[in-house]
C-alpha cells in the first residue's frame, strides 16, 4: 500500500446559504484548499466529488459544480452520488493504483430548501417502505427506543452526549449549534420523535468542503505535517430495519477492524454521528474507550451538512492533527437510515 | 509500483425493454448479477466489493438506491460504492471497479449499472425548475442536433449518413437477444421516412428508453489466469471531464474526448488505432455520433468518418472496424447502464462470447461512453491476450 495523506482542507457550514448556488459557494473553498498547498487544478492527478441530486433538486446537478474546479483543459475526474467521504475513498484507490500522486476531493449539500427529514424517506425501500413516508427522525426514534430498552444507554447519557457536543462546538467557528445547554435543560426539552429531543438530532446545515490528497514524498513537499490515512474501509448493513440489530452497527464494527482501529492508541475520534444515539452505538462498535475524546469539533450534532458531513470529519481530524492537537484519530462517515452504511479510517500525523 | 493486471471473467445482462414490469429494481439487478456470477463460475462469497452506477436518482425517484439494494446485491457486510458521472456513468463505474482491483485494494469486484426508467418519468426528471439557472427543456436531441449540423457542414457528409448508421445498428440488434429493439421488418426507406424530431435527427435515428441492467465480474491476475473460461484482460482505462461551455470549445470533437482516447490507446500500447482495434462499442444515442466519434477517437481523419459508414467499414458483416455489433445505444438505452453495456460487449467480443453478434477473430476491443453536454468521457480497451 502506498502512503497517502491529507495535505489541505477548507470548509464552510451555515444554517442556510440562501443567496448563493452550490457552484458559487464551492469555488472559494476549492481555491482555498488548492492555494494552501500551492497547487492549481491542472496539478491534480485526479479529482472526485460527492453530492446528491435529490438535495439539489436537479438531475445531473454535479455537472454544474464541476465548472468550479476549472476543468479546462480537461481533467481526470469522477463523482459519487454519496457523501464526500466515498469520493475521498475513490481518490485514495486511484492514488493506490500508483499512476497519480495528487488528488482533489470536494463535496457539498444544501438541505435548507426542503425538509431533509422527509427527503430522506425517499432513500427507503421504494415498494414497501417509502410509500408510507417514514421520516428520518421517526425511524431514528424507533431505533433509539430499542437502544434505551436494551439497557445499553440511558436518556441521561444521551443528554450528556448532546451537552458535550455543544461544549466542544463552542470553539468551532463552523458549528451552527454551539450554545451551552446543561444535561438537565436537555432532558427538559420536548420530544421531536420520542425518545429523541431537539438536542439529540443533527444541526442541519448548508455547505461543503474541499481537500487535497497526496502520496508519499509528494505529500511531504506540499505541507509541514501531512496527515496519513493509515487504514480505511467501508461496509454496508441490511436495509431492512427488522433484519438487523439496530442497537449495534455491524458494518461499522467490520470497517473498524479492517481499518486497524484497535491496533494502537487513539487520541480522538471524529464520528459522523447525526444523532446522540448514533454516537452511543458507534463508540461501542468501534471499541473507543473512555480516554478517547469524541467529536472535538462538536460533530454532526453541532453542524450536519448532508453529503459533506462524513467528508468534513476527515477534514476536522486533519486540521487537529496538523496543528498538533493529537497524533492519531479515528474518522467515521455514514449513510442510510440508522447507520446502515459506515466508513472508518485511521489518521496519523507525520 | 505497477498496477495489478485485471481480468473480466463474467458478464451478465438483462433483456432490455421499455417496461420490465415482471421484476422490481432489486430483481432487475439480481438478474444481471446472477448471470455475471454464473459466467464467472462464482458465488456472492467470491465478491469482495460492489461498485454500482446509474444515472440521476430522479429517473426512478429513489435517493441513493444502493442503500435499498444492499441485500439484493449480496453486499451486506461488504463495501458498496455508487458512481454517477452523467451518461458516461456505466463506463466510469467499470473503470472505478477496475481501479479497485488494479490498486490491490480488492481481489474480485462485482460492478453493475442499471436504469429502470419505466418506474418514473425521465422527461420530468430532467426538467425540474431551478432557481439559479435557465432550463433549456429541449431534451438531449435538441441539445445535440446543432452540433451534428455543425459536423455535417464541416465534413460535407451526405444527408443520409445518419440513417445508414441507424439502419445498421438496428440490423445488428437482431443478432443480440438482449437488445430492446428487434425491428425485423424495418427497411432503410422507413428510417429515412420516419418523422424528423430534431433536424437532422429522425425518429428512427434516436435511442429508445429502456429498463435494464448490466453486470461484470472483475478479478486480479492470479484469478484471471486460473479462471476456467473466457477472460478479457483490461489493457487501459481512462476518464476525462471538461466544462460544458468555454471559449473555443470544440463541440464536434471535444478536447476531453481526444485526450481520453489518447490516454487509453497509449496505456494499451496501440499505435495504429484502426488496424489494431478489432471491434468498437461506442456510445451513439443519436445516429450522427458514429461518424463524429470515429473521427474524435482517431479511427478516421477529420471530416472523413462518414466515409467509413458509407462504405460499410463499421458493419459487422464485411467491415474492418465493426461498430456496435450489439445494436448499440440506438437499440437499447437503459441510460445508467448504457456505458457499461458498451464496456461489457467489448469484453464479450474479445472473450469470443458474443454469440450471433461475434466479430470473427476479435482480440482487442474498445468500450466507449460519454455524457453531460458531451463533456464526460470514459473508455476502456480489453484484449484476449494478457
Amino acid at each position: 500500500m502506498r502512503e497517502i495523506a491529507i495535505v489541505s482542507f477548507a470548509q464552510r457550514q451555515e444554517p442556510a446559504i440562501t443567496s448563493e448556488s452550490e457552484v458559487e459557494f464551492m469555488v472559494p473553498l476549492m481555491q482555498q484548499a488548492k492555494e494552501a498547498v500551492g497547487l492549481r487544478q491542472q496539478d491534480m492527478g485526479f479529482t472526485c466529488s460527492g453530492s446528491s441530486d435529490f438535495l439539489a433538486g436537479q438531475a445531473f446537478s454535479f455537472v454544474m459544480t464541476i465548472d468550479g474546479t476549472g476543468p479546462v483543459p480537461p481533467i481526470s475526474e469522477s463523482h459519487v452520488e454519496q457523501d464526500g467521504a466515498w469520493a475521498l475513498y475513490e481518490a485514495w484507490v486511484k492514488l493506490q493504483c500508483g499512476d497519480v500522486d495528487t488528488a482533489f476531493v470536494y463535496s457539498y449539500g444544501k438541505s435548507s430548501p426542503g425538509s431533509l427529514r422527509d427527503v430522506l424517506a425517499t432513500q427507503m425501500d421504494p415498494y414497501y417502505v417509502a410509500p408510507l413516508w417514514p421520516d428520518a427522525f421517526s425511524i431514528e426514534g424507533l431505533a433509539a427506543r430499542m437502544l434505551l430498552e436494551s439497557g445499553k444507554v440511558s436518556e441521561r447519557q444521551l443528554a450528556e452526549i448532546a451537552s458535550r457536543s455543544r461544549e466542544h462546538a463552542s470553539s468551532n467557528p463552523h458549528a451552527v449549534r454551539n450554545t451551552p445547554k446543561s444535561v438537565e435543560e436537555i432532558l427538559a426539552e420536548e420530544f421531536v420523535a420520542d425518545p429523541l429531543r431537539p438536542s439529540d438530532i443533527p444541526a442541519s446545515a448548508d455547505g461543503g468542503c474541499a481537500m487535497v490528497l497526496a502520496a508519499g514524498d509528494r505529500a511531504r513537499e506540499l505541507c509541514d505535517r501531512p496527515v496519513w490515512i493509515r487504514g480505511i474501509d467501508h461496509r454496508i448493513d441490511s436495509h431492512t430495519l427488522g433484519a438487523r440489530d439496530l442497537t449495534d452497527a455491524m458494518s461499522a464494527r467490520i470497517a473498524a477492524e479492517k481499518a486497524g482501529v484497535g491496533r494502537d492508541k487513539i487520541d480522538f475520534a471524529e464520528l459522523h454521528a447525526p444523532f446522540t444515539t448514533s454516537e452511543a452505538v458507534l463508540t461501542e462498535a468501534l471499541g473507543l474507550g473512555d480516554d478517547v475524546t469524541i467529536n472535538p469539533s462538536g460533530g454532526p450534532l453541532a453542524a450536519h451538512t448532508m453529503m459533506a458531513a462524513g467528508h468534513i470529519r476527515f477534514g476536522e481530524a486533519f486540521e487537529r492533527i496538523a496543528r498538533g492537537d493529537g497524533d492519531r484519530a479515528v474518522v467515521h462517515a455514514t449513510a442510510g437510515p440508522v447507520l446502515q452504511q459506515n466508513m472508518v479510517a485511521v489518521l496519523e500525523g507525520e | 509500483m505497477s498496477k495489478e493486471r485485471t481480468a473480466v471473467v463474467g458478464v451478465g445482462q438483462t433483456k432490455y425493454a421499455s417496461t420490465r414490469g415482471d421484476v422490481s429494481m432489486a430483481g432487475l439487478l439480481r438478474e444481471a448479477a446472477y448471470r455475471a456470477l454464473e459466467m464467472a463460475g462464482m458465488t456472492w462469497d467470491d465478491i469482495d466489493a460492489v461498485v454500482m452506477g446509474k444515472a440521476p436518482d430522479f429517473f426512478e425517484g429513489v435517493m441513493m438506491p444502493e442503500i435499498y439494494l444492499a441485500e439484493a446485491l449480496g453486499c451486506v457486510g461488504k463495501p458498496i460504492m455508487r458512481v454517477h458521472t452523467a451518461g458516461s456513468v456505466g463506463g466510469s463505474t467499470a473503470n472505478v471497479a477496475a481501479s479497485m482491483v488494479q490498486s490491490r485494494v480488492h481481489e474480485t469486484v462485482l460492478t453493475i449499472a442499471w436504469e429502470k426508467q419505466s418506474e418514473s418519468n425521465a422527461m420530468w426528471a430532467l426538467s425540474l425548475p431551478q432557481p439559479f439557472t435557465t432550463s433549456v427543456n429541449a431534451g438531449a436531441g435538441g441539445y445535440f442536433s446543432p452540433i451534428m449540423r455543425r459536423y455535417m457542414a464541416m465534413s460535407n457528409a451526405p444527408e443520409l449518413i445518419g440513417c445508414m448508421v441507424a439502419f445498421k445498428d438496428r440490423q445488428h440488434a437482431l443478432a443480440n437477444p438482449y437488445a430492446h429493439l428487434h425491428q425485423h421488418d424495418l427497411t432503410f426507406d422507413q428510417v429515412v421516412e420516419s418523422p424528423m424530431l430534431w433536424d437532422p435527427i429522425r425518429y428512427s435515428e434516436t435511442c429508445p428508453s429502456s429498463d435494464g441492467a448490466c453486470a461484470m465480474i472483475l478479478t486480479d491476475e492470479a484469478r484471471g489466469d486460473a479462471h476456467d473460461g473466457p477472460v478479457a484482460w483490461i489493457k487501459g482505462t481512462a476518464m476525462r471531464s471538461e466544462s460544458n461551455s468555454y471559449g473555443g470549445r470544440n463541440m464536434v470533437s471535444p478536447a476531453a474526448s481526444e485526450e481520453c482516447a489518447n490516454d487509453v490507446f497509449a496505456q494499451a500500447g496501440i499505435h495504429d488505432r484502426r488496424k489494431e482495434i478489432d471491434a468498437v462499442e461506442m456510445y451513439v444515442p443519436f445516429s450522427w455520433y458514429e461518424p463524429m466519434w470515429l473521427e474524435s477517437l482517431g479511427f478516421a481523419e477529420k471530416g472523413e468518418g462518414w466515409r467509413m459508414v458509407e462504405d460499410g467499414s463499421t458493419a459487422r458483416e464485411g467491415g474492418d472496424l465493426p461498430v456496435n455489433c450489439s445494436g448499440g445505444v440506438l437499440s437499447s438505452n437503459a441510460i445508467g447502464a448504457s456505458g457499461m453495456i458498451r464496456f461489457a460487449e467489448a469484453a464479450l467480443q474479445v472473450m469470443g462470447q458474443a454469440g450471433d453478434r461475434q466479430v470473427d477473430g476479435c482480440r482487442t476491443a474498445l468500450g466507449h461512453a460519454y455524457g453531460g453536454g458531451a463533456q464526460y468521457f470514459a473508455m476502456w480497451i480489453v484484449a484476449s491476450d494478457k
